[in-house]
């Protein structure tokens, strides 16, 4: 069964169509990169799916459950869109982490509250904090800030924000976790640490959809490839398809102009 | 030297209700801000406009002017026997939980759309967001603009003379008639000097302890 499905999704911000029915689907463990140039909608794609925007038209299923559908959007209710939330994790280009607590206090954060609504908090509520908290260590001993723990994110640089975040997103076991231009905002050095974690999570099998400017790292670490131009998916296949032998004329003028650059 | 002890003492009393004056209003002024904040940026425009419209009157007229208004306006309507220092609270609390407001959503708007948005994603309640994200945040930003307003506070008490309240001033301002004597007014002073420098210090060692982090 598919993991990820997104049928014909269209979004329109005033009179500016961003997206124009966009279509692809996901298989579990695959991960998939979706490039492109800045305002052909890749952002809008992530954020319609992750319940930031409000696609107006189209569907999203999860594990075949469909968990968005155009037809009924204003009937959804804020408690159904934060469950479908639930099954993704997102991490941003900023980062966002939130300034005021600990690595892994941003790591606990949400677990925390999310456990207080398990039947047998009450009573075994000294035991389910001791294990989150174990938990977010361990989580973040695999993106290597275990030496982090108590520092705010003004002590830590780019790179180990945009880890602290990565760890804070799958704390609560996201069946796919979407990566918003994760390097964007770092200098080379920096997102060379952020592309090893995120080719480490690849090998431990896990569903993420990346959108990035890094060809060269798109085409190392992917499964399959989407480019996108304009609002719609101009070509899709795997990375040696889309990158090594294009067949689209836009695709060939974007991988032509930034290889140049490279 | 007698006179002097008699004028401390009487300061002192005064002082009594200042502090009374000044507690209660931060007591109900401060979640009453909040509150009126909320409606400020309200998407309804039904609830957002009459807010506007009340914070605009009370920023927009003198505190002495509202204190006379709730001080014998009900009597002058026919609601008799209502205890001043009600009307004095009330005056107060109105003007403060106006500015608060203000202060409260300068900050709430001045925190990222990415703090709201990583919050969501993670699947957390608005007011969870509200609480355990965002409400830190904006503490730690509204402390200075916060502290002049606690500061203007302490020395606004003093206009609950005009309806006869028995604050400092007022009672500094009776030996006026009583004695004679002017000095008692500037002595007041020091009370209130040494009041907002005990604020003050409380005030720092907020904005120390919250120094912890930046952002």
């Amino acid at each position: 069964m598919k993991i990820l499905e997104i049928k014909d999704l269209c979004k329109s911000f005033g009179k500016t169509d961003v997206l124009k029915g966009v279509s692809f689907s996901m298989e579990q463990g695959e991960v998939l990169s979706i490039l492109g140039s800045s305002g052909s909608g890749k952002t809008t794609l992530l954020r319609c799916i992750n319940f930031l925007e409000k696609a107006d038209k189209g569907e999203i299923l999860v594990e075949g459950e469909t968990i968005f559908s155009g037809e009924n959007s204003d009937k959804i209710s804020a408690s159904e869109i934060r469950k479908a939330q639930l099954n993704f994790g997102m991490v941003f280009q900023s980062f966002n982490l939130f300034p005021q607590y600990s690595a892994l206090e941003n790591v606990t954060l949400a677990p925390l509250l999310h456990a207080k609504k398990s039947p047998d908090y009450k009573q075994n509520k000294k035991k389910i904090k001791e294990e989150i908290i174990a938990e977010g260590k361990e989580i973040l001993a695999r993106v290597g800030l275990l030496d982090k723990l108590n520092n705010y994110p003004c002590e830590l640089s780019g790179g180990q924000q945009q880890r602290v975040s990565i760890a804070r997103a799958l704390a609560l076991k996201p069946k796919i976790l979407f990566f918003d231009e994760p390097t964007s905002a770092l200098d080379p050095e920096l997102t060379g640490e952020i592309l090893k974690v995120i080719k480490d999570l690849a090998k431990q099998n896990i569903t993420m959809v990346i959108v990035t400017h890094e060809i060269g790292f798109a085409k190392n670490v992917s499964d399959k490839i989407i480019f996108m131009d304009n609002g719609v998916i101009a070509e899709e296949g795997t990375p040696q398809e889309v990158i090594d032998n294009p067949k689209n004329e836009r695709t060939k003028a974007f991988l032509n102009l930034v290889t140049q650059k490279e | 030297m007698s006179i002097f002890i008699t004028v401390t003492l009487s300061l002192l009393e005064g002082l009594l209700t200042t502090f009374k004056i000044f507690g209660l209003t931060l007591l109900m002024a401060l979640p009453l801000g909040l509150i009126i904040s909320f409606g400020s940026m309200s998407r309804f425009a039904v609830v957002k406009w009459p807010i506007k419209t009340l914070i605009w009157i009370i920023r927009g007229t003198p505190l002495m002017l509202q204190l006379i208004v709730f001080g014998f306006g009900p009597g002058l309507i026919g609601i008799n026997g209502m205890d001043t220092f009600v009307a004095v609270m009330i005056a107060f609390v109105l003007n403060y939980a106006c500015y608060f407001s203000e202060i409260f959503r300068g900050g709430i708007e001045s925190i990222p759309k990415g703090q709201y948005e990583a919050g969501a994603v993670l699947g957390l309640t608005k007011t969870q967001v509200f609480f355990k994200i965002i409400l830190k945040q904006v503490i730690k930003r509204i402390v200075p603009p916060m502290s002049n307003e606690f500061l203007t506070l302490v020395k606004d008490t003093s206009l609950a003379n005009t309806i006869m309240i028995y604050e400092i001033t007022w009672n500094a301002k009776r030996f006026m008639n009583s004695e004679h004597i002017l000095w008692p007014l500037f002595y007041s002073g020091v009370f209130y000097l040494a009041f907002c420098g005990v604020l003050t210090l409380i005030f720092g060692y907020i904005e120390k302890k919250l120094d912890y982090y930046k952002g």
